[in-house]
C-alpha cells in the first residue's frame, strides 16, 4: 500500500514538474572517435529534439548551450619573463583541473541568455573554467595565468567558444558542429545540452564520447608507454637497418 | 600527405619531415656531422613538442651515421680502443644527461638551458671552422701553402695520470681524457638531441691531437653507438620516442647523406667547411636572437 503511495506521489511531482519543463533527447553523430594513420581531427555533429514530457513538440523560445569537455588533467602552467636581456621561464602555477579540451556552442552569446552567477555555476564560457588553482597565488595573478592558459589552447584549437554556433529548427530540433583537433587526448570526453529559458537553466542532458587510439597507433602508444626497452631496442633496430640498407642500395648505383 | 604521430599525438605533413630528415641527411653526408642540431630546433618549430624532437632525432642520427660508419671502418678509418673508451664516456654521459634532464625539466628552465647550449656550442664551434677555412683559402690563393699544424694533444691532456698506447690514432694519452670528451658529447646528446659530431670532431683534432685519418670515422663509431644509448634512455625514461616520426625522418635522412657523400668527394674541403660553418653560424645566430626576442608564446602548459 504504501509503496503504491509513494509512486503515486513521484509520478504527481514528475507530471507537475513535466509541465512546466521541456526535456531534451541529444545525438552525437559520433560516440566513439578512433584515433588511427592518417587521422587530421574529427567533426561531431551534436544534436537533439526539444520535447515536452510527453513526447510532444515544446514549442516555446528556448535557447540551447552545448558544452563539449575532454578528461581533466592537472597541469603547471610557466610564464616567461625577461631576465637578464634573456626570456626564460619565470613564474609557474598549478591547476588540478584543466580540461584537456573544451568547447562551447550557444545558440545566442551566453551573456544575453543568463546571468554571471548560472554562467559560472554551468561553466558556460571559458571565462568560467573551474580550473582549481593550486597554493596561495594573489588574484591578479590567478586571473593572468588562467588568461594565458586559455588564450594557448584557444589558439590551438583545443579551447573553443562559438557564440551563436547552436542552430535551432522549429522550436524543436538543434544541432551544433564542434571541430577536434589532431593534437586532442584520448580519454572519455563528456557532451552536456542545455536548455535555457528566461535566464534559467529548465533541462540538461548529458552523453559521452570516447576517443580513443585505434589499431597501429594503440600499439605504438601502449608499447611506448609499457615495454619501453623493447621499444627502444626495435627503434634502434629500425634505424640501424634503414641507414644500412640505404648504403647498400646507393652501393649499387 | 598527413600522418599522424602517435606519441607526439598530432597530425603532421609526412613530406614535410622527410624533406627536413632529408636536408640534414645531406649535411651529414656531406660534412661528417649528424645533422642533429638542425632536426631538432626545426622540429620544435614546426610543433612537435620539444622532448619528442630530442628524443626521435636521436634515432635519426643513428641512421644516418650507420652507413658513414662502415663505409669507414672498411677503410680502417676507426681507431676501436679510442672508440671504445669515447663510447663509454658516452654511455656514461648519457646517463648524466637524463638525470640533468629531468632535473632541469622539473625547474621549468630546460628550453633556455637547451637554447644557451645551442648558441653557445653552435657559435663557438661556427666560428672556429669559419675562421680556420678562411685562412685556409686565403693561403691557398696566395700561393703560400700553410703552415702544417703540429699535431700535438693539449697540455691539459699531458697532466692526467695513467697512460694508454692508441695506435691508430698515433696517440700514447691518458684514456680519461677521452672518456671525458666522451661524457661530455653523451649529455649534449642526451639534452640537444645531437650527435655531438661537431664537437667531437675538432675535440679530437686539437684537444687529443688524433691522426686526421681516423678522426671522423671514429666519430662516427662514438656517434652511432651513443645514440643508439640515447634513444633507449628516452624510451626508458621520457618514454618520447615516437617510431613514426622517427622513421619519416630516416627515410629522408639516410637517401641525403648518401647523396651528400657523393657531393662531398666532388668538392674542395676548404669550401665543405666554409659552407658547413655558415649554416651553423646562422642556427646560433637565429637561436641567439631567439632568446633575446619576446617569444611568440609568453606561456607554456606542462602537463603532469
Amino acid at each position: 500500500m504504501r509503496a503504491g503511495r509513494l509512486i503515486a506521489l513521484l509520478l504527481a511531482l514528475f507530471l507537475c514538474a513535466g509541465a512546466r519543463d521541456p526535456i531534451l533527447v541529444p545525438e552525437i553523430s559520433q560516440h566513439e572517435i578512433q584515433v588511427r594513420q592518417g587521422f587530421t581531427g574529427a567533426d561531431l555533429l551534436l544534436f537533439g529534439a526539444i520535447l515536452t514530457p510527453e513526447g510532444a513538440r515544446a514549442a516555446g523560445d528556448y535557447d540551447i548551450v552545448v558544452l563539449l569537455e575532454g578528461p581533466v588533467r592537472s597541469i603547471v602552467v610557466r610564464e616567461k619573463r625577461k631576465v637578464a636581456g634573456i626570456w626564460v621561464n619565470a613564474d609557474s602555477t598549478e591547476f588540478r583541473s584543466a580540461p584537456s579540451f573544451y568547447a562551447l556552442a550557444s545558440s545566442r552569446p551566453i551573456a544575453s541568455l543568463v546571468d554571471a552567477k548560472t554562467a559560472a555555476i554551468y561553466e558556460m564560457g571559458l571565462k568560467w573554467l573551474q580550473l582549481s588553482p593550486v597554493g596561495v597565488i594573489d588574484p591578479a595573478g590567478q586571473k593572468r595565468f588562467s588568461e594565458g592558459l586559455v588564450d594557448l589552447m584557444r589558439r590551438q584549437g583545443l579551447y573553443q567558444e562559438n557564440e551563436n554556433a547552436v542552430k535551432i529548427s522549429g522550436q524543436v530540433l538543434y544541432q551544433a558542429r564542434i571541430a577536434l583537433p589532431s593534437s586532442v587526448q584520448t580519454g572519455t570526453y563528456t557532451a552536456e545540452t542545455f536548455a535555457v529559458r528566461d535566464g534559467r537553466v529548465v533541462a540538461s542532458a548529458l552523453s559521452r564520447v570516447t576517443v580513443r587510439k585505434e589499431g597501429f597507433e594503440r600499439v605504438v602508444a601502449d608499447n611506448a608507454q609499457r615495454n619501453g626497452f623493447f621499444y627502444g631496442l626495435f627503434a634502434v633496430i629500425v634505424s640501424i637497418s634503414m641507414g644500412w640498407i640505404a648504403g647498400r642500395l646507393f652501393a649499387l648505383v | 600527405m598527413d600522418v599522424y604521430l602517435p606519441i607526439a599525438n598530432l597530425s603532421v605533413n609526412g613530406l614535410v619531415i622527410v624533406l627536413l630528415g632529408g636536408l640534414t641527411g645531406l649535411l651529414s653526408g656531406m660534412f661528417g656531422v649528424g645533422g642533429g642540431f638542425l632536426t631538432t630546433p626545426l622540429l620544435i618549430f614546426y610543433g612537435v613538442p620539444p622532448t619528442v624532437a630530442a628524443a626521435s632525432a636521436a634515432s635519426q642520427v643513428t641512421g644516418a651515421s650507420v652507413s658513414g660508419a662502415f663505409a669507414h671502418a672498411r677503410r680502417g678509418g676507426i681507431d676501436y680502443q679510442m672508440g671504445a673508451v669515447l663510447v663509454a664516456g658516452g654511455v656514461i654521459g648519457t646517463g648524466l644527461g637524463a638525470l640533468l634532464f629531468r632535473l632541469l625539466q622539473a625547474l621549468g628552465q630546460i628550453d633556455t638551458v637547451i637554447n644557451i647550449l645551442y648558441v653557445l656550442m653552435l657559435g663557438g664551434i661556427g666560428g672556429l671552422m669559419a675562421h680556420e677555412s678562411l685562412g685556409a683559402l686565403r693561403a691557398e690563393r696566395s700561393g703560400k701553402p700553410q703552415p702544417p699544424r703540429k699535431r700535438r694533444h693539449h697540455p691539459l691532456v699531458a697532466s692526467l695520470p695513467l697512460r694508454w698506447r692508441f695506435y691508430r690514432s698515433g696517440l700514447y694519452i691518458s684514456p680519461l681524457a677521452p672518456l671525458l670528451l666522451g661524457v661530455f658529447t653523451g649529455v649534449l646528446t642526451m639534452l640537444m638531441g645531437i650527435g655531438g659530431g661537431f664537437i667531437l670532431v675538432p675535440a679530437m683534432l686539437y684537444i687529443l691531437g688524433m691522426g686526421a685519418g681516423v678522426v671522423v670515422g671514429t666519430s662516427l663509431f662514438q656517434i652511432l653507438f651513443v645514440t643508439m644509448a640515447t634513444t633507449m634512455m628516452h624510451a626508458l625514461t621520457t618514454r618520447a620516442v615516437d617510431i613514426v616520426l622517427a622513421v619519416l625522418l630516416l627515410i629522408g635522412s639516410v637517401t641525403g647523406a648518401q647523396v651528400g657523400a657523393q657531393f662531398a668527394q666532388k668538392a674542395k674541403p676548404e669550401h665543405l667547411r666554409l659552407i658547413l660553418a655558415v649554416i651553423v653560424l646562422g642556427v646560433a645566430i637565429r637561436m641567439a636572437l631567439g632568446l633575446g626576442y619576446r617569444p611568440d608564446e609568453i606561456f607554456t602548459v606542462i602537463v603532469q
